[in-house]
């Protein structure tokens, strides 16, 4: 199994705070892994961590030619493969659909397979092409996630990861979006790390599940054998 | 009726030019969040510029391409050696070390330039012509109108048309966002410093020569009219400070011609209080929704 992304013993925190211990994480490439665990378990910091937002106070992160990511700075990220959709949807409210889109594949010189890639991620979210001129506050929630994660798409990343996809959205919205992670995965490679809350749909979707406490890793197994450990659902997931 | 006309189209003349100084202003703010206290003083440090590459090479045009690079240049140092190490901590802070950039450069020419008024040459006749027995712009107006269509004209195109533009937008709007798309916002927030700066440059060269003469504080009171510009079309809102200007340097001249010129600021802070009343984020606000 080769590592798509590799952390080894990444500890983070804010100041004097340390959120994550020694963590030790292997994101198969190719594959979907998801993290699970409740709030405040540290799930968001581990990929602010990731993706250079905040510095890990020991350990390192690398990707899958063992280029390390320990130290690259935020906006330097997608030039290395690693494309996130940040909680919340984020998507610029003041920019249309196609501006937000455009924004993604930017740092690529190449732009024609920047506009070929736009055409496809048409294609992919059908309700975008319909609403390409809109402005990013005028769209609904599904509407905004699926513009979060095209955008995310448009930099052509080999290590995409998902903050809450499908927080605040309609169960058949979340499950649209959730479905089209497995299709990515099966069409173009992508590695995928994924963060959720919902944790049903997230090990129902993901090849590897992890559930995370109190910024430890206390469980690292394939996803569907971790949905079926009744135990560890109870102590650690609440359900 | 001539005299309306006629202080209707003075009114444009001068519009234009606060317009152009409002606009340097709101992209700032848009930019960084931070009304620049120093941006007459940079201005006119840009003007003294074109002054000097006037007097040394005899051309008005060097002296204009002058105070345009040079006002780029001194709106990335203010950015990069200044604006970037005051904290956020409070809003303040930034407006503080304006004020103390403001000082400083008035000061600096002083020493350099000393205090007194220079006179400056202008290209073209400012004497108004008459066109069909009305007095209406002179060719100076004509030409201050011309740089400001096709510099606010070639900064719109920038922004709404351009790679670049989406950049600056983004980092303007969301720049933790920005940043995880891959764009250096670092870098747009000086290059955004540098070509508000060099519009403000072209603002204070366009207008000093006729209306101010050169001196270190020759800015102070169009930054005033421009600030208050730019408060009533809304500091986030481009549109708002070149029609805003606009409106301004017309309200401006009905005001000097009818009742005297005295009586102008007051106009002026009469119509901001009303703006702020009324309307508190400006005229043109726009809509925010950033919540979801």
């Amino acid at each position: 199994m080769t590592g798509g992304l590799v952390l080894d013993g990444v500890s983070a925190g804010y100041g004097a705070v340390q959120v994550l211990h020694n963590i030790d994480l292997t994101v198969a490439e190719g594959s979907i892994t998801a993290v699970v665990g409740a709030n405040g378990a540290g799930k968001t910091t581990l990929l602010r961590t990731i993706t250079g937002q905040l510095r890990p106070s020991a350990g390192s992160i690398r990707i899958k030619d063992g280029r390390d990511l320990t130290r690259v700075p935020v906006e330097e990220m997608v030039r290395h493969g690693v494309a996130l959709v940040p909680e919340r949807r984020g998507v610029i409210t003041e920019l249309t659909v196609e501006e937000n889109l455009r924004l993604g594949g930017l740092w690529r010189k190449d732009r024609r397979a920047a506009d070929e890639v736009l055409a496809q991620m048409y294609e992919l979210f059908e309700p975008l092409a319909r609403r390409r001129k809109a402005a990013g506050h005028q769209l609904s929630g599904g509407e905004r996630q699926m513009l979060a994660l095209g955008r995310a798409l448009m930099a052509a990343p080999e290590n995409l990861l998902l903050d809450e996809p499908s927080l605040g959205l309609a169960p058949k919205v979340s499950a649209q979006i959730l479905g089209m992670l497995r299709r990515l995965r099966d069409d173009t490679g992508l590695t995928v790390l994924l963060i959720e809350q919902n944790v049903r749909s997230a090990l129902a979707v993901a090849d590897h599940g992890v559930v995370l406490n109190l910024g430890r890793i206390v469980a690292s197994r394939p996803a569907a054998e971790l949905a079926e450990d009744t135990d560890l659902r109870h102590t650690y997931l609440g359900f | 009726m001539d005299r309306f006309l006629f202080l209707t189209f003075d009114g444009l003349a001068r519009g234009a030019v606060l317009a152009a100084f409002a606009l340097s202003l709101v992209l700032i703010w848009r930019a960084a969040r931070i009304v620049n206290f120093a941006q007459g003083a940079m201005a006119v440090a840009a003007t003294y510029i074109a002054f000097t590459v006037t007097a040394l090479t005899g051309s008005y045009w060097a002296g204009l391409a002058a105070a345009l690079v040079a006002g780029f240049l001194i709106g990335a140092v203010v950015e990069r050696g200044v604006m970037r190490f005051v904290g956020n901590s409070s809003a303040l802070n930034p407006v503080i070390a304006g004020l103390g950039l403001l000082m400083l450069i008035q000061a600096v020419l002083g020493m350099l330039f000393g205090n007194s008024y220079r006179t400056m040459v202008t290209p073209f006749s400012s004497n108004p012509v008459e066109i069909f027995g009305i007095t209406v712009f002179s060719s100076y107006d004509l030409f201050v109108f011309a740089c400001i269509a096709v510099l606010v004209g070639g900064l719109v195109l920038l922004f709404t048309r351009t790679p670049l533009g989406l950049r600056l937008r983004a980092s303007a709007f969301a720049p933790d966002l920005a940043r995880l798309l891959g764009v250096r916002t670092s870098r747009m927030l000086t290059l955004g410093w540098a070509m508000s700066s060099a519009l403000g440059a072209l603002a204070a060269l366009l207008v000093i020569p006729t209306e101010l003469g050169l001196n270190p504080h020759a800015a102070d009171a169009v930054f005033v009219y421009a600030f208050t510009v730019a408060v009533i079309g809304g500091l986030d809102s481009p549109a708002g400070a070149v029609l805003g200007g606009l409106a301004v340097g017309v309200l401006l001249s009905w005001v000097s011609g009818y009742w005297g010129a005295t009586l102008a600021p007051i106009a002026i802070l009469v119509l901001l209080l009303a703006v702020l009343l009324i309307r508190p984020g400006g005229i043109f606000s726009m809509t925010k929704e950033r919540t979801v």
